[in-house]
């Protein structure tokens, strides 16, 4: 039956995207809406306070009850407002944000789709979804979010460059732009290039909180100045477009910096033999997730929500088991590391939202200009630098090999 | 001809209230603004005005004194400690030791819950959500400590003309004790998030900066009158209650930016703990109402006193300091006017009356 069905796809190649397009479309919207759970639990216990925990057991149901709040509400149209600009700006904004997910390399056997210029078609189609920020922003024909819409642009023009010039450098260590490429090259230097170009590295993961209005760089939503920023008019289904959009952008750069930065799907440390346990981890991460569901629940006093603590354990071990097959195994492999990988992203944004202050406009125009693209293109001319009189001596040479050339 | 907008003006008037998140209440600002800054501003007051002075035509002065807790609502208890203080001035009488040192604790505390919301909102202000939960968690305990005590935890009404209406609970002391205790490592949790936190420093240096001149022309009190280096305590200059018995220090800030005003209102928080601590252990048993008749009645004639309440010297500091706001902001960023809005520590209660 499988088999048939694998077979089935291999001969209709486009069946086999749409159904690679769904699945990854689902699994995303799935996981941006418990994005927000785990934002807001992670806050909340970084804050001494308890999150959500009204809907469903640990406020698990909280993402559906919000998800069906904001498509019940008014979709208002404020008066004055450019209707169809006002209409179509958050599509833009979610439409390019998973977009970028066609060529994100989940693992070494599932993507989407593999392009040479896959890179270059990230950079590209992100930039789209600032117009969703600005059109939204200004169509709303309102103070505060046109305020916000233009801090917006400048901030994320600003921000793409020094992210941009951080790719280039990755891109001169890995000959290529495509995003499977690059993480097979990791595992040819049996290195991460987080270790080859460190501060190309540090540099796109603050550029990439800053392009994601992110904490401490939220200033084009930032509440306490302009209300809600460039979605201030916005309501219902077409705010809940715009937060989908910001956190989908939140995976997704979290992607990029995992498939450019670490290894993608690659476990740590892959060329080390004596680490080779860490292969078990999928059924052992697993059961130590059962473990603590288990724990969470045994002593829950309200009974259907134990029963489910308990029953969600049971289903976790089960999993683990079905993942301890070893066929099983190797086909999780990619998709365990590189989700683990994307989760500690995601954590690393929600833990400076507790802990930064927000920065000012002109101090962020500041580290933008004046700190960030100096040090990127610094970077940038060092690596090509080194680039040629390495390779100009041989790739297989000792230095170049180590530096990874 | 197409009509023109706002776009074509070069200066942008935008209404920074009153329902915005960041003016603590209904305090409206209109904001002339060039791009993001500021050309000018304005506040406009009385979207809380409640006619707090007519009331007190009309009643006795037993019965205004809750009133007053009203005022400043997050700083009840000094409010109500200046208005009782005010009419025993008049009725020349003497308040026991143990009614003084009672009103001291109280109203130390008060300045330390008053001093923590602060801190919580203006961090929150910046861009830094954490620090308010941490804030009220520790403005609880005080207030668990007001409830225990009076019943009340805002509007207190903690003292009566002459003294205080109820002696202390079992255990106040202890209880007392035990929150400076707790309390002041929690400052310096505190600061270990802001004070050497870069951005902090970018949003709060050469923010708002009030000179001593203008401190002093601007007639702004309080922690805002210190931030700017002038050494002026009601507490120190004209002691009231027992406050020339305790030892304190003044802390004072040098430039006059939002940065010293908040090392101010924190090292503030600290002597507060002290003077708590001495309080609590010079505390000793005797009577708590002073000579004062079952009906209050002061001769005919007037009367000025002030004391050092948590945002300035009462007669109200909200709204003397609020006008030094222009000042302040102009030429800054629309960033900055939340940051100044943030460390005037304003009360509208106070404010509109």
């Amino acid at each position: 039956m499988a088999e048939h069905a694998l077979q089935f796809l291999q001969a209709n190649p486009l069946t086999y995207a749409v159904v690679k397009i769904l699945i990854v479309f689902a699994v995303l919207s799935g996981l941006v809406a418990y994005l927000v759970y785990m934002e807001r639990k992670v806050l909340a216990f970084m804050q001494a306070r308890l999150g959500p925990m009204r809907v469903g057991p640990w406020g698990l149901l909280q993402p559906v009850a919000d998800g069906i709040k904001l498509l019940l509400k008014e979709d208002i149209i404020p008066e004055g407002a450019d209707r169809w600009v006002f209409l179509i700006a958050p599509a833009i904004s979610v439409a390019a944000a998973f977009t970028c997910f066609a060529v994100v390399p989940f693992a070494g056997n599932f993507f989407v789709t593999d392009v040479n210029i896959g890179l270059l078609f990230i950079l590209a189609v992100s930039s789209l979804g600032i117009y969703g920020i600005i059109l939204g922003g200004w169509a709303s024909n309102s103070h505060y979010p046109l305020l916000g819409a233009l801090r917006s642009s400048a901030q994320l023009v600003s921000y793409e460059v020094a992210a941009g010039m951080a790719i280039v450098g990755v891109l001169l260590v890995s000959n290529s732009l495509s995003m499977v490429e690059i993480v097979k090259r990791q595992q040819e230097m049996g290195l991460w290039n987080v270790l080859v170009q460190p501060v190309a590295c540090i540099i796109y993961v603050i550029a990439a909180v800053a392009e994601t209005n992110r904490n401490p760089f939220d200033l084009p939503e930032a509440e306490s100045e302009l209300t809600a920023g460039f979605h201030t008019e916005y309501s219902g289904f077409r705010f809940a477009l715009y937060f989908l959009a910001e956190y989908t952008n939140m995976v997704l750069v979290s992607c990029i910096a995992v498939t450019l930065f670490f290894g993608g799907w690659l476990r740590p440390f892959q060329s080390v033999r004596a680490l080779d346990f860490l292969n078990y981890m999928p059924p052992v991460g697993l059961l130590g997730g059962a473990v603590f569901v288990f724990l969470l629940g045994r002593h829950n006093r309200v009974p259907m929500e134990r029963v489910f603590f308990i029953g969600l354990a049971v289903v976790l071990v089960l999993l683990a088991g079905l993942v301890a097959i070893p066929v099983v195994l190797n086909a999780v492999q990619g998709i365990f590391w590189f989700t683990v990988k994307v989760l500690a992203f995601l954590y690393a944004f929600i833990w400076y939202r507790a802990t930064f202050p927000r920065y000012r406009y002109d101090q962020l125009m500041n580290v933008g200009w004046r700190v960030m693209i100096p040090l990127a293109l610094a970077n940038l001319i060092v690596t090509a630098v080194l680039r040629y009189f390495l390779s100009s001596h041989g790739s297989a040479s000792p230095a170049a090999r180590l530096i990874g050339f | 001809m197409p009509e023109a907008t706002y776009l074509d003006a070069n200066e942008l008037v935008i209404n920074m209230g009153p329902q915005h998140p960041a003016t603590h209440g209904v305090l409206r600002i209109k904001l002339r603004l060039d791009g993001e800054k500021v050309l000018g501003s304005e506040a406009v007051i009385g979207y809380l005005h409640r006619g707090v002075e007519k009331i007190a035509e009309n009643r006795t002065y037993t019965q205004f004194a809750p009133y007053t807790d009203r005022m400043d609502y997050v700083a009840a208890v000094t409010n109500g400690m200046a208005y009782v203080e005010a009419v025993e001035k008049l009725m020349g009488v003497e308040v026991p030791p143990r009614a003084q040192y009672t009103r001291m604790i109280l109203a130390e505390l008060q300045r330390i819950a008053s001093h923590l919301l602060w801190l919580g909102t203006h961090a929150l202000d910046l861009g830094a959500m954490t620090p308010v939960f941490y804030t009220f968690r520790e403005r609880e305990e005080i207030l668990k400590i007001f409830e225990n005590y009076c019943g009340a935890r805002l509007t207190t009404h903690a003292f009566r003309i002459g003294g205080l209406q109820y002696d202390l609970y079992d255990g106040f002391e202890r209880e007392v004790a035990n929150f400076c205790d707790y309390f002041t490592p929690k400052i310096d949790e505190y600061e270990a998030l802001l004070t050497k936190n870069r951005i902090w420093i970018n949003r709060t240096r050469n923010v708002g900066v009030l000179t001593p001149e203008d401190a002093v022309a601007l007639g702004v009190t309080g922690p805002v009158l210190r931030g700017s280096g002038v050494k002026w305590d009601v507490r120190k200059a004209q002691p009231y209650e027992a406050y020339d018995k305790v030892e304190f220090e003044v802390p004072i800030g040098e430039k006059g930016d939002t940065y010293d005003r908040y090392l101010v209102r924190v090292q503030e928080m600290r002597q507060s703990v002290r003077i708590v601590r001495q309080s609590v252990e010079r505390i000793a048993p005797g009577p708590i109402m002073g000579k004062v008749g079952k009906v209050i009645k002061p001769p005919v004639g007037e009367v000025y006193h002030s004391i050092e309440a948590p945002k300035g010297e009462l007669g109200p500091p909200s709204f003397v300091n609020l006008q030094a706001l222009d000042t302040m902001v102009r030429g800054h960023l629309v960033a900055d006017v939340v940051a100044v809005v943030g460390t005037l520590d304003i009360v509208l209660g106070e404010v509109d009356r």
